[in-house]
């Protein structure tokens, strides 16, 4: 088949495409490389002493990596912000560019699984993971759920994604026998990644913050604010510099959705905070610990206010419909949104999740400097990766990475 | 007791043969049924006679790795009296020593949480640390912390590749070669019973316990979690743990919850019993009471 | 009026007198417990007492010594035993037995050998002798589907000084620390 046979052709295409590019694509990709760099060999440190060079104890298991591969679930569900207007209101502003939202999610989901691999004891054993090669404790074990489901929603954007390219690569149109079922399918896997990965806390009645039924409503909120707002700010970073086209109207109903799942994120965060505060047990400890402090363990109490006024600044900036169209509140909404579910995420759930820990002890976990090179180096593979996809992605929607078939030649 | 020497760092040789056994390990599992558990007994006798020449070769002295079955008719119970503990903590040495764990990084798995009388058994006023020039304390009292080997396990559920089960005879094992440290049984755990390897694990030569079992004390490896197993090696065999026998005031029982006449069914048929963080429904099998 | 006296009286030395006839009906009371050493299946196996070099036996000194049974401060011997054992009430002739040194006894008289000495605790610690017994007091060694050691009460408790000292810990675990 003539499709098969051009395979080859764009992978030669791509490879050019990916090495042409101005000043400030390249300073991106040599700064990428270098945090991919210093990533390893901070990795190929922990690998051969242990996960000792990280700053996680017995007192507090899980960490960085964790709280990031959260936070990256969670913007990989949020493809479905888009996914829900292109392909169920068959909306045509964001029908465009759509495609973006699934290249994220892959991107994300890889860091994903990186970061898992990064934190696991034994990075060498991760094949035990694998039904048929190891043995997967499924169904009662959510971790091993948790697994499934990143996996094949990986697999339906990845299959979407290069699908739709690949097709528009050869002058065709996608075949919407593969797609719509498949993107049909994300939505639910869109809200069933970040349901699961919420359970992973949620199901563990010896970590009373987690153990919350708010937390996989709340994961879904904190996950439909986080990842549109990378889109947003890419979107912008594509019109600035290729002649990629995005639609005002776009770019403001996408913020217009930010705006009531930050609502939505408020809301049951506060609905937590009563919950606690009023209830007044002794399960009070960990929500206190995170806004105020425990005598002087205070290190996570400025990351608390800081992430709580990040999040009701977006809020604010985004309700007002001035706000969502103005450039600098647009990207200043976007970056506090970012910043403050980052927090929240990540130190926010963690951290007070396991202090003080099952005997009461306070053990104050701050990453060491081992696990942010690392932590780091998974971002830049992720952003890598994006970067590249969208080297391609870009040309192949604009129409100018094409199959040429007189001449059989691609450009 | 101070942690001795560090042992010689491994030499190349050393390294080989670890790696050697390591992929012969791996061919092993990977060519059939994986994890300890699936073994058939020959299977197992073998990776076991593997183990024992690694360990011989590692630590210069013959190392035993036994694989004692459970005993029919038996479900391990422990009993620990809080009247009596005066928190000296040689029930926490007595297992170090018994069971192998590294001194550095230093892994312990018990945990005597020194209490104040004033506020009863309360976990956030609770204090591992205490080192007064003497023990007991005025106004205080001493409640050891180890896996209680839960009838209804939060860590068990969690494992995602199930390589940490119930034993027949009620203990909660692990296989040190299936887990892949990932740590969720340790956010599991209501009782910071499970502990980790963060680091290659050191035991000195000289304080190796030889005779050991491969689901509890044998040398473990780095990057997989650890915990008390109720000394199975010496349970298997009809002993007491190490903690029950070194206790120099008695606070410690041991015994099977299905013979009427043991000394665990005793306490709990005539002594006030409770366990921790009952509203959990762990059920353990670990009870602690009043003596006097 | 006399005539009901007399019947009454009458009535009533006939009740003494068939008394016991009728009373022989019913099963006499329990005997009392006997005297003399408990039945051999009660003995429990111990290691051999405690005692400080030489003690015993006690018989080497006090068969030749008369029997002093008033309650004073020693002077001539055993002036470093140190009785805070119930001193206000008790002193050593309630539990050593005056006229045989080499044993123990009971409130009743009966005499118990050292190696029997949990009788004479049990006496007023009843409920220690019964959980000891159970294996539930005192330090547990031997195998808990075989032998089960027991030790005696004074192997663990000095007899006239019985409170525990306290003792020196050991160290504290390592607090933990993000120190590479």
């Amino acid at each position: 088949m003539s499709i098969v046979s051009q395979f080859p052709r764009f992978v030669a295409g791509s490879f050019r495409l990916v090495r042409r590019g101005n000043a400030a694509y390249w300073a991106w990709l040599a700064f990428l490389a270098v945090l991919i760099v210093s990533g390893a060999l901070a990795f190929a440190r922990q690998v051969s002493e242990g996960l000792v060079v990280t700053a996680m104890r017995d007192q507090v298991s899980w960490g960085f990596y964790i709280g990031n591969f959260t936070f990256l679930v969670g913007v990989a569900a949020a493809a479905v912000v888009l996914v829900i207007p292109a392909y169920i209101y068959d909306w045509k502003p964001i029908r465009e560019i759509v495609i973006y939202g699934e290249l994220l999610a892959v991107s994300a989901i890889l860091m994903c699984l990186l970061f898992v691999l990064v934190d696991i004891g034994r990075p060498d054993r991760f094949w035990h993971l694998i039904p048929g090669l190891g043995h997967l404790n499924f169904p009662r074990s959510i971790l091993a759920w948790d697994v499934l489901v990143l996996n094949i929603y990986f697999a339906i954007n990845f299959v979407v994604a290069t699908h739709i390219l690949y097709r528009a690569f050869n002058g065709r149109h996608y075949d919407t026998r593969i797609v719509v079922p498949l993107v049909l399918l994300s939505i639910p896997m869109a809200v069933g990644i970040h349901t699961v990965t919420a359970f992973l806390f949620n199901g563990l009645a010896a970590r009373p913050y987690w153990n919350s039924s708010i937390l996989a409503p709340q994961f879904l909120a904190s996950a439909f604010c986080s990842g549109p707002a990378i889109l947003l700010i890419l979107f912008q970073v594509l019109r600035r510099f290729t002649r990629f086209e995005i639609q005002d109207e776009a770019i403001s109903k996408i913020a217009e959705l930010m705006a009531y799942a930050l609502f939505l994120n408020l809301f049951l965060h506060g609905a937590e905070a009563f919950k606690e505060y009023y209830s007044d047990t002794q399960h009070l400890l960990y929500t206190r610990y995170w806004f105020s402090g425990l005598g002087e363990h205070r290190t996570l109490v400025p990351y608390a206010w800081t992430a709580v006024a990040l999040n009701l600044s977006a809020f604010l900036l985004f309700i007002i419909p001035a706000g969502r169209r103005h450039w600098v509140t647009l990207n200043l909404g976007c970056l506090a949104t970012y910043a403050g579910c980052y927090i929240d995420k990540g130190m926010g759930l963690i951290i007070p999740g396991l202090t003080p820990d099952a005997l009461g002890e306070i053990y104050e976990y701050v990453p060491s400097l081992t696990e942010l090179r690392v932590a780091a180096g998974v971002f830049a593979v992720g952003f890598l990766v994006f970067t590249l996809m969208l080297k391609v992605a870009v040309p192949i929607s604009l129409g100018e990475f094409q199959h040429e078939p007189d001449t059989g030649e691609a450009h | 007791m101070d942690p001795e020497k560090r042992p010689p760092p491994v030499s190349r040789r050393q390294f080989a043969s670890v790696a050697a056994a390591a992929a012969a390990g791996f061919i092993l599992t990977a060519c059939g049924p994986k994890r300890l558990r699936e073994l058939s007994r020959e299977r197992l006798a073998a990776l076991l006679e593997d183990l024992e020449k690694d360990y011989t070769k590692r630590f210069g002295t013959a190392v035993v790795v036994a694989d004692t079955p459970p005993i029919e008719g038996v479900t391990f119970a422990y009993a620990l009296d809080l009247s009596r503990c005066i928190g000296c903590r040689r029930c926490v040495y007595a297992c170090v020593e018994e069971n192998n764990q590294s001194r550095d990084p230093e892994v312990q798995w018990i945990r005597v949480l020194g209490m104040n009388k004033e506020k009863g058994i309360d976990f956030s006023e609770s204090d591992p640390y205490y080192q007064p020039a003497e023990v007991p304390e005025e106004g205080h009292f001493y409640v050891p912390v180890a896996c209680q080997q839960c009838r209804n396990a939060p860590c068990t559920k969690v494992c995602p590749t199930g390589a940490t089960w119930t034993e027949p005879d009620g203990i909660v094992v692990i296989d040190y070669d299936w887990c892949v440290g990932c740590r969720y049984c340790m956010a599991a755990c209501p009782y910071g019973a499970r502990h980790f390897n963060w680091a290659e694990p050191t035991i000195p030569r000289d304080h190796l316990n030889t005779k050991t079992h491969y689901l509890g004390n044998r040398p473990r490896p780095k990057g997989v979690v650890e915990k008390c197993t109720f000394c199975i090696q010496r349970v298997r065999a009809g002993r007491y743990p190490a903690c029950v026998e070194v206790c120099p005031v008695g606070a410690r029982k041991f015994g099977n919850l299905l013979d009427p006449k043991s000394e665990i069914r005793y306490v709990i048929e005539n002594k006030r019993v409770l366990v921790l963080k009952e509203e959990l429904n762990t059920m353990p099998k670990f009870f602690y009471f009043y003596g006097t | 009026m006399r005539g009901l006296y007399v019947m009454a009286l009458a009535l009533a030395l006939v009740a003494s007198a068939a008394a016991p006839v009728a009373l022989a009906q019913h099963p006499s009371p329990a005997p009392l417990p006997r005297a003399g050493p408990p039945p051999a299946e009660e003995r429990v196996e111990v290691p051999p007492p405690p005692f400080t070099d030489g003690i015993f036996p006690c018989t080497s000194c006090h068969a030749s010594l008369k029997v002093n049974r008033v309650r004073r401060p020693l002077a001539d011997m055993h002036g470093d035993i140190v009785l805070t054992h119930d001193e206000q009430h008790r002193w050593c002739l309630d539990c050593h037995d005056p006229d045989n040194r080499d044993w123990l006894h009971l409130a009743s008289g009966e005499k118990v050998p050292f190696e029997q000495s949990y009788l004479l605790c049990g006496q007023c610690h009843g409920e220690k002798l019964r959980d000891w017994r159970a294996g539930v007091h005192g330090r547990r060694t031997g195998e808990w589907n075989g032998h089960k050691g027991y030790l005696l009460c004074a192997h663990c408790h000095n007899p006239h000084q019985p409170r525990f000292r306290a003792v020196t810990p050991k160290p504290a675990p390592a607090r933990p620390s993000a120190a590479k």
